[in-house]
């Protein structure tokens, strides 16, 4: 059993302590806006916010995520306003096939969280999700976009 | 060592796969463009025709039959439709049909499939007509109501006006009216200069979900009393399962059955994913992996080049004059041999089918670029008929080519089989995915060139020795045995055509298929013989004693196209002018898919191995542009891909099996890695090109010659990690 807080909701789950919080979370809670891509915490589709920094939740158990905040995708915007980089997203039009996106959006906001007016220097030292689709260009984009804003 | 994997040709989906594709040539321009017996959409709203339809809230629904996998054609598409329809843009969405809809309304959505850089240009007349003919039907709708000549009818946005009575009504009102009328025989489509929908740098239709974790890919299907399922597929191609002691996990958490699949897996079905993936990794399998476990990289590559010596026999793809003569009596030759791996697609979302199968109904739900090969899977492995089956197509994530495939989807079938009436979601570990791809053909190519006295380019042999796509995927496609795809870039004529006259000149393939199962690998062949042609023609420069760009535009006066999109990359990076201190330049063109592209690189290398990209520039004309900022998308994403596989990628066999598994091995381009591609598109009209892959081809050359121009020294094997160079 585990008990997570996971976008401000308790959840008490049946699940073995050294299961991957990514799999709690897609599984047992049910929220699949976080991806599986690699499961070696190599490609980033699955970050997530604990305590407000981005971690790679296929590498993280659920047993180390107990008692801490945890937000996924689904609990970035504040009900009907979405997060300004989720707007920056969708003005922008990063996605392109999406799935990494997810991953890429949490890093993101992680990062503007702690720098709000991050240099390329510091983008490209923060944001290491990997990105098949290549969306690297207008996701830098869009950061400047926020930033400037 | 010639073994390959036989594709396997089950007669019932042979027959549906051929008579699709036959279909699909037949029709044509004859697609059923609506009438006389009115179709209803689900929810009842009439459908004008099979691409239209209007609800009354004046709602437009865009049928769309390619698959959108991230490269923005579902975007394109219905912008195409929405032009000719006049409708408001602002009201459109767009909705899939099914496979089995479409089979059973004989195939009204026409080509499902989505590759080869074909999902606008394949389409684009007959769903323009579709438009078209919709937006003709409704008019005369309104025409009829009030009683005038439809032909004093105008209609913008949605809005039908006839100016003389001074009525007005919408498309939402006049819907049921035209969907019973009988469509018109002909229509005249928009010349592409008044377009004022399609032709613009539109937003995605599809961006917002993609934000907020609501998209559905298809490992994110659930249905009531879903199980999951993970497999391990026999790690040597061609080898088979022999046995697994299925008690050593019998009574691990949430196991509910362990499934052979096929001859060559074994899946274990869990209440999740980890617990299924958990249980596998702890049953103990024994495979019986046969010969191909002797096949090694090094086999590999010692075959191929075996396969460069001209005593082997080979096919001619591209020939003129008399090449072996001119290169013998030639003042000076060149001659250089280059090579080029497997590559793995791996796609971001692993490969994953959910498949429920009862004894009168079989349904799957996947992400595809093919829904119709998808359909044909589904009856084959249930072994139902057509109209008891159909797939649901839901967001890839990323295809690439990969996911053309069905495997995956047959592997479902098979275990849902098992268990009938619960839906099973089969997910391939990232593990199982690098083990079991389509991977990009390996080859090799040995080039020689020969100068006369005056240092012209008077003969060039071009022989390619490897791996068909088409021998194993497609054999019906081979030509008396040669596979035309082969010389993609390197044509003689048509849509992949070489960009050079040379008096003497011979293409030839060698055609050596070992075991690993090739795939159509965005960028297909055009990737390696962009590489081998490029790179080479940059040698040829250099022994000639001549500039990259000049020595290319002497061989090029026939090939205005080609020509000018190299024009327009060397103007745009300023090739003329000096490049900043510790910047070196390349430069690359090629064609294929209908367009035409060109590249350059301004690259620094640091420590003789260390290399940072710090320009790309790359120019295409593919005829006609529906939406620039799509294509400007899908030019830097090709770049992503195509460096990534130059410096990261390459899949590697050891023991008959792939030796990369996961990211770790197999890395890919970070942001910090990508410069900004600045892209210049010159589309000159007159032949509709695709925009997915073309410049992918040019990525890896122009960097490659960059390099060369930087340290002097040539690289003539891909991957660059394993020459010891990386980022900087």
């Amino acid at each position: 059993m585990a008990n997570l807080t996971i976008n401000g909701k308790t959840f008490t789950l049946d699940v073995e302590p050294d299961t991957p919080l990514l799999w709690a979370i897609r599984e047992n809670v049910g929220l699949t806006g976080t991806k599986y891509g690699c499961g070696i915490a190599q490609c980033g589709a699955c970050t997530v916010h604990m305590d407000g920094v981005a971690m790679r939740s296929c590498g993280v158990s659920v047993s180390e995520a107990e008692g801490k905040k945890i937000t996924t995708i689904e609990g970035l915007a504040s009900g009907d306003t979405l997060h300004k980089v989720q707007a920056a997203w969708i003005a922008k039009d990063v996605p392109q096939c999406g799935y990494c996106q997810s991953g890429m959006i949490m890093a993101v906001a992680a990062l503007l969280a702690e720098k709000p007016k991050p240099t390329d220097a510091d983008i490209d030292e923060a944001i290491t999700n990997i990105c098949r689709c290549g969306t690297f260009q207008q996701v830098r984009e869009a950061i400047h976009t926020i930033a400037s804003a | 060592m010639n073994k390959h994997v036989s594709p396997k040709m089950n007669r019932r989906a042979f027959v549906v796969g051929t008579a699709a594709v036959g279909a699909g040539l037949a029709i044509g321009l004859d697609l059923p463009f609506g009438g006389p017996a009115m179709v209803r959409a689900a929810d009842g709203s009439p459908e004008v025709n099979a691409w239209v339809v209007v609800k009354p809230d004046d709602t437009v629904v865009i049928r769309i039959a390619r698959s959108e996998m991230g490269q923005g054609s579902l975007t394109g598409l219905a912008q195409l439709v929405a032009e000719e329809l006049e409708c408001d843009w602002s009201k459109v969405t767009t909705e899939y049909p099914t496979p089995g809809q479409s089979v059973a309304r004989k195939r009204a959505w026409g080509d499902f499939s989505t590759g080869g850089s074909r999902g606008i240009r394949s389409s684009q007349d007959y769903v323009r007509k579709g438009g078209a003919t919709a937006r003709v039907m409704l008019i005369e709708a309104a025409a009829n109501e009030w009683k005038v000549p439809a032909s004093e009818c105008t209609v913008a946005k949605g809005v039908i006006t006839h100016k003389a009575s001074g009525k007005t009504t919408t498309y939402g009102k006049v819907a049921e009216a035209a969907a019973k009328l009988t469509p018109p025989a002909d229509v005249k489509l928009k010349d592409p200069k008044d377009w004022t929908i399609a032709g613009k740098g539109l937003l995605r239709l599809d961006t917002a979900e993609k934000t907020n974790g609501k998209m559905i890919y298809g490992i994110d299907v659930k249905l009531p009393g879903m199980l999951n399922a993970a497999i391990k597929d026999c790690p040597v191609f061609g080898g088979k399962l022999k046995s697994y002691d299925e008690a050593k996990i019998t009574g691990m958490k949430g196991v509910k059955k362990v499934v052979k699949v096929g001859d060559t897996a074994v899946a274990v079905v869990a209440d999740t994913w980890w617990h299924a993936k958990t249980a596998l990794e702890a049953l103990p399998i024994v495979w019986d992996e046969g010969e191909n476990a002797k096949v090694s990289s090094e086999s590999i590559a010692k075959w191929l080049a075996e396969g460069l010596d001209d005593a082997q026999p080979a096919y001619v793809g591209n020939k003129n004059g008399d090449v072996k003569a001119a290169i013998a009596g030639a003042a000076k030759k060149l001659e250089a041999v280059y090579n080029y791996p497997y590559q793995n697609h791996a796609t971001m979302e692993p490969m994953n089918a959910t498949a429920l199968y009862t004894a009168d109904k079989c349904e799957v739900w996947c992400g595809t670029q093919n829904g119709e090969a998808v359909f044909a899977a589904v009856l084959e492995a249930s072994g139902l008929s057509a109209e008891k089956c159909d797939m649901y197509k839901v967001m890839p994530g990323g295809g690439f080519g990969r996911r053309g495939q069905t495997d995956y989807v047959r592997q479902a079938v098979l275990i849902a089989k098992e268990m009938p009436g619960t839906p099973v979601k089969l997910l391939w570990s990232r593990e199982e995915d690098m083990a079991h791809g389509r991977y990009h053909p390996i080859t090799q190519c040995k080039m020689t060139g020969a100068f006369d006295a005056n240092n012209n380019l008077v003969a060039l042999h071009y022989r390619l020795s490897g791996q068909s796509i088409l021998f194993s995927l497609r054999p019906e496609a081979l030509q008396n045995g040669m596979d035309p795809a082969a010389f993609q870039g390197v044509a003689q004529s048509g849509e992949a055509a070489i960009g050079y006259s040379v008096p003497n000149l011979l293409v030839e393939h060698a055609m050596r298929n070992p075991h690993v199962p090739p795939g159509f690998w965005r960028g297909v062949n055009v990737n390696h013989n962009a590489i081998y042609m490029e790179c080479f023609m940059d040698e040829l420069a250099h022994a000639a004693g001549q500039d990259p760009l000049e020595f290319r535009r002497k061989l090029m006066g026939n090939h205005p196209k080609h020509l000018a999109v190299l024009n327009a990359v060397a103007e745009k990076i300023g090739w003329d002018k000096p490049a900043p201190q510790g910047i070196y330049r390349g430069i690359a063109q090629v064609m294929g898919y209908g367009s035409y592209v060109a590249g350059a690189a301004e690259i620094s290398v640091t420590e003789g191995n260390k290399i940072k990209v710090h320009r790309i520039v790359a120019s295409t004309d593919p005829g006609y542009v529906v939406n620039p900022a799509q294509v400007e998308r899908q030019i830097a994403g090709s770049f992503v891909y195509g460096l990534s596989a130059l410096f990261y990628g390459g899949c590697t066999v050891k023991d008959g099996k792939i030796e990369q598994t996961n990211f770790d091995t197999f890395n890919s381009m970070r942001i910090n890695e990508m410069p900004k591609v600045e892209s210049v598109m010159v589309p000159s009209g007159g032949f509709w090109g695709g925009v997915g892959e073309p410049t992918i081809g040019v990525a890896a050359p122009a960097v490659l010659n960059a390099y060369f121009a930087a340290t002097g020294k040539r690289i003539r094997s891909v991957p660059l990690r394993d020459q010891n160079i990386t980022f900087a």
